[in-house]
């Protein structure tokens, strides 16, 4: 079992001044839009419990007000819970006193926030050495490590400029370098790119991956964007008007969604970075023609009996060994081994490839393109019909 | 005490003669031929008594603490008096200008040399030098009480709601209304004067420093909770800083304020600028008037233009990356002597 940095335990937050009342109609099973019309409290988290893995990237999505940002501002306690316990490290979040809390935040845990919050009367480097100095440290050695931070952000040349000289996707940096200063164990990123455009949105992407391949950090990452939960995560949690429904790794939560709610995330996501050839070779279609002693002659019998154009030959342990068709065999003489029939075009692509990288060789080949694992036993096939339906794939039609 | 009670009583054939207030028979008069339909005819509710003994009793009662309040007063006042009136004219101005030229540039450096020359021709110099000693000490009070205060109910809306309706009769109660009371507790000459002036120009000072601090980003304070920032720390290293520009513009408006005082302040025996209007007015001499209301309103426009500059500041340093010593009159020192030590 992997080691859990964060615990969050039977969560519950309800905003506004009567809470045992809403949480009393909660039990009943009233919906939250009855209790908030009823009592006008809002329901904020509704019984979470779940772990986080040291080291992981934790994505969290949900709709608008489904309690995302409530959820992480719990995790370092910007906002108290109604109930409830949240664990870092072991120790209990919840429970800390000022100090002990202030002592965490300075050590073990920074956030990064979707509005970048600067601050306008600081440069740069005072921003980023922002949370180093408010632990006490000393000018010389906080310096250097902000400017270390902004050095691992690619900023190091604007750390005596001003927050609003900048860009806002340099601001993020800074932003993001500020939290990284601290050398934090936990990372919170609350929609920390939503404010980015695509562009710079990737640049900063595949920066928060290469820091995350550094050091082992733990980040809990808020994202609105499937794409970017499923580049970034390790497993992502789907919230849902305050509950978390589903926890799981993208590829179990898009094979598996636990209902339409789920569903309706995926539905138009670009599959051909997630589904793999073992995804979607099928067994089915082609014949599958075992090597024997017999010729040519034998497995064009074959291919008549099914009626089919292509013929795919394994060995007796399932390894793949080629494709034949009607008319390579028809050119080869009736005895000839059936190895001189194959079709050198048709290359067999390994089960682990992703979709959007099997496109090229499934549009080139004549036939359906074998798909075959690491030890080269044949897995299945993919036809060009099979890959462009599965990547049009409509989630909502599966049931 | 008996004529203090009721100095009024000789225009008031309603009110019987009766001085005790307690056992004011002409209530029981009133009741006994009530009107319902007039019943406001009569005073029901004797306030103006009230407060009169209360503030009688306060007098005789309190006047050791208000005597004690006079002394930090009384040694600021005279200290920066004395300081001004010894420093001599040329010299202030040069200093003036200089100074001027540093926080806002060489238009306003001008712009305070003529005016304070001006000042001095038309003979209002020492009379000038007591108003800034007076205007100066009621900002000093002012920041030294309006800061803690502002900062107060700006973290605490309780505090906030019990210090606003006062800030509001502050700024709404006409001066004459405090300013017999004021005498009454202080007696006559500057300190009164610096305690009407204050209580006067304090309010900005408070409701900026509330607002400034109020307005300060929620997003920036969930930054600093978030790393872990002190209650103080918050105060010092975000919401003061952040708050800066309007707790600037707020220490402008006092400072303004307290020089449209000093006229009113003069009633009560303050030297100054506004001695010399009063006293022209009090003559039918116009001319003296003039003099002194000139002398106000330069004063102001220079005292004015410099605080605001410094509220200014650091905008503009912040833009051109300018530090302080790199600039003005002190930038024209610094790389003469830089210049010096390279050759
Ligand atoms: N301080 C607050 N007082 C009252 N209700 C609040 C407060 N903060 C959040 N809420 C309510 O809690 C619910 C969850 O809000 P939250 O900000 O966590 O949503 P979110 O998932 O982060 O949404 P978004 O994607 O728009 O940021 C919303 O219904 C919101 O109205
Ligand atoms: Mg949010």
């Amino acid at each position: 079992m992997r080691e859990v940095i964060i615990e969050v335990k039977n969560i519950y937050k309800i905003f506004g001044d009567a809470p045992k009342k809403a949480l009393a109609l909660l039990k009943k099973g009233v919906t939250k839009d009855e209790i908030f019309r009823r009592t006008s409290q809002t329901i904020g988290i509704y019984d979470a419990s779940f772990e986080i893995y040291k080291g992981e990237i934790f994505v969290i999505m949900g709709l608008s007000g489904s309690g995302k940002s409530t959820m992480v501002r719990l995790m370092n306690r910007l906002i108290e819970p109604t109930s409830g316990q949240v664990y870092l490290d072991g120790d209990e979040i919840t429970a800390m006193s000022q100090s002990e809390l202030r002592k965490s935040r300075r050590e073990k845990i920074s956030m990064v926030f979707q509005s970048f919050a600067l601050m306008p009367h600081m440069n740069v480097i005072d921003n980023v050495a922002f949370g180093l100095e408010l632990g006490g440290m000393k000018k010389n050695e906080r310096y250097e490590k902000a400017l270390n931070a902004l050095e691992q952000v690619g900023l190091k040349d604007y750390s005596f400029s001003y927050p609003d000289e900048l860009s806002g996707g340099m601001q993020q940096r800074v932003g993001l370098a500020r939290a990284l200063a601290n050398d934090p164990r936990v990372l919170l990123m609350d929609e920390a790119f939503s404010a980015l455009d695509p562009l710079i949105r990737a640049e900063m992407q595949d920066e928060l991956l290469k820091l995350q391949a550094e050091h082992e950090r733990t980040i809990v990452f808020i994202s609105h964007d499937l794409d970017e939960a499923m580049k970034l995560g390790d497993r992502i949690a789907i919230m849902q008007g305050g509950v978390v429904v589903q926890i799981g790794t993208p590829d179990e939560i898009l094979k598996n969604p636990v209902n339409d709610y789920v569903r309706s995330f995926f539905r138009g996501v670009n599959v051909g970075g997630i589904m793999t050839a073992r995804d979607i070779a099928s067994l089915q279609q082609v014949t599958i023609i075992q090597k024997d002693g017999n010729g040519t002659l034998a497995a064009l019998q074959t291919l008549h009996e099914h009626d089919r154009e292509f013929g795919y030959i394994v060995d007796k342990k399932r390894k793949y060994l080629g494709v034949v068709s009607v008319d390579s065999l028809k050119a080869k003489p009736k005895r000839d081994s059936i190895d001189l029939a194959f079709i050198k075009e048709v290359e067999p692509v390994l089960e682990t490839t992703y979709l959007n990288d099997l496109m090229g060789a499934v549009a080139k080949s004549p036939c359906a393109v074998p798909v075959v694992n690491e030890q080269g036993k044949y897995v299945g096939a993919i036809s060009k019909a099979a890959l462009l339906e599965s990547l049009d794939y409509n989630w909502e039609e599966e049931e | 005490m008996a004529t203090a009670a009721n100095p009024w009583g000789t225009q008031a054939p309603a009110t019987p003669p009766n001085n005790d207030w307690l056992i004011n028979d002409s209530n029981s008069k009133v009741l006994h031929h009530f009107d319902w339909l007039n019943p406001f005819d009569g005073t029901l509710v004797p306030f103006d008594k009230w407060v009169e003994h209360a503030l009688n009793w306060t007098v005789e009662n309190f006047r050791g603490v208000f005597q004690a309040i006079r002394v930090p007063v009384d040694g600021t006042l005279s200290l920066l008096e004395n300081f001004f009136q010894a420093i001599p004219p040329t010299v202030f101005i040069v200093l003036m200008a200089l100074l001027a030229w540093q926080i806002a540039g060489k238009k306003l450096a001008f712009g305070t040399f003529v005016s304070l020359v001006i000042i001095g021709l038309i003979g209002a110099w020492s009379e000038m030098m007591v108003t800034l000693s007076l205007v100066f000490t009621s900002v000093i009070f002012c920041m030294i009480i309006g800061l803690p205060l502002g900062i107060w109910i700006a973290r605490s809306d309780r505090a906030s709601s019990i210090i606003r309706p006062i800030l509001d009769a502050m700024q709404t109660t006409p001066a004459f209304v405090y300013l017999v009371p004021v005498v009454m507790l202080f007696g006559i000459g500057n300190v009164p004067g610096v305690v009407v002036t204050i209580i006067f120009a304090l309010p900005p000072l408070i409701r900026l420093t509330n607002l400034g601090i109020r307005q300060v980003p929620e997003d920036l304070i969930e930054v600093s909770q978030s790393f872990g920032a002190s209650p103080w720390q918050m105060l010092f290293r975000v919401q003061l800083p952040v708050a800066m520009p309007t707790i600037m513009a707020g220490i402008n408006q006092t400072l303004m304020l307290s020089l449209s005082m000093v006229v009113f302040a003069s009633m009560i025996a303050v030297g100054g600028l506004g001695q010399m209007v009063l006293r022209g007015i009090g003559r039918l001499d116009m001319g003296l008037a003039a003099v002194g209301g000139l002398g106000i309103v330069l004063l102001a426009v220079v005292l004015d233009r410099m605080t605001q500059a410094l509220g200014l500041r650091e905008k503009v340093m912040h833009r051109q990356r300018i530090k302080w010593y790199k600039k003005g009159p002190i930038g024209l020192l610094y790389t003469i002597t830089c210049q010096k030590e390279k050759k």
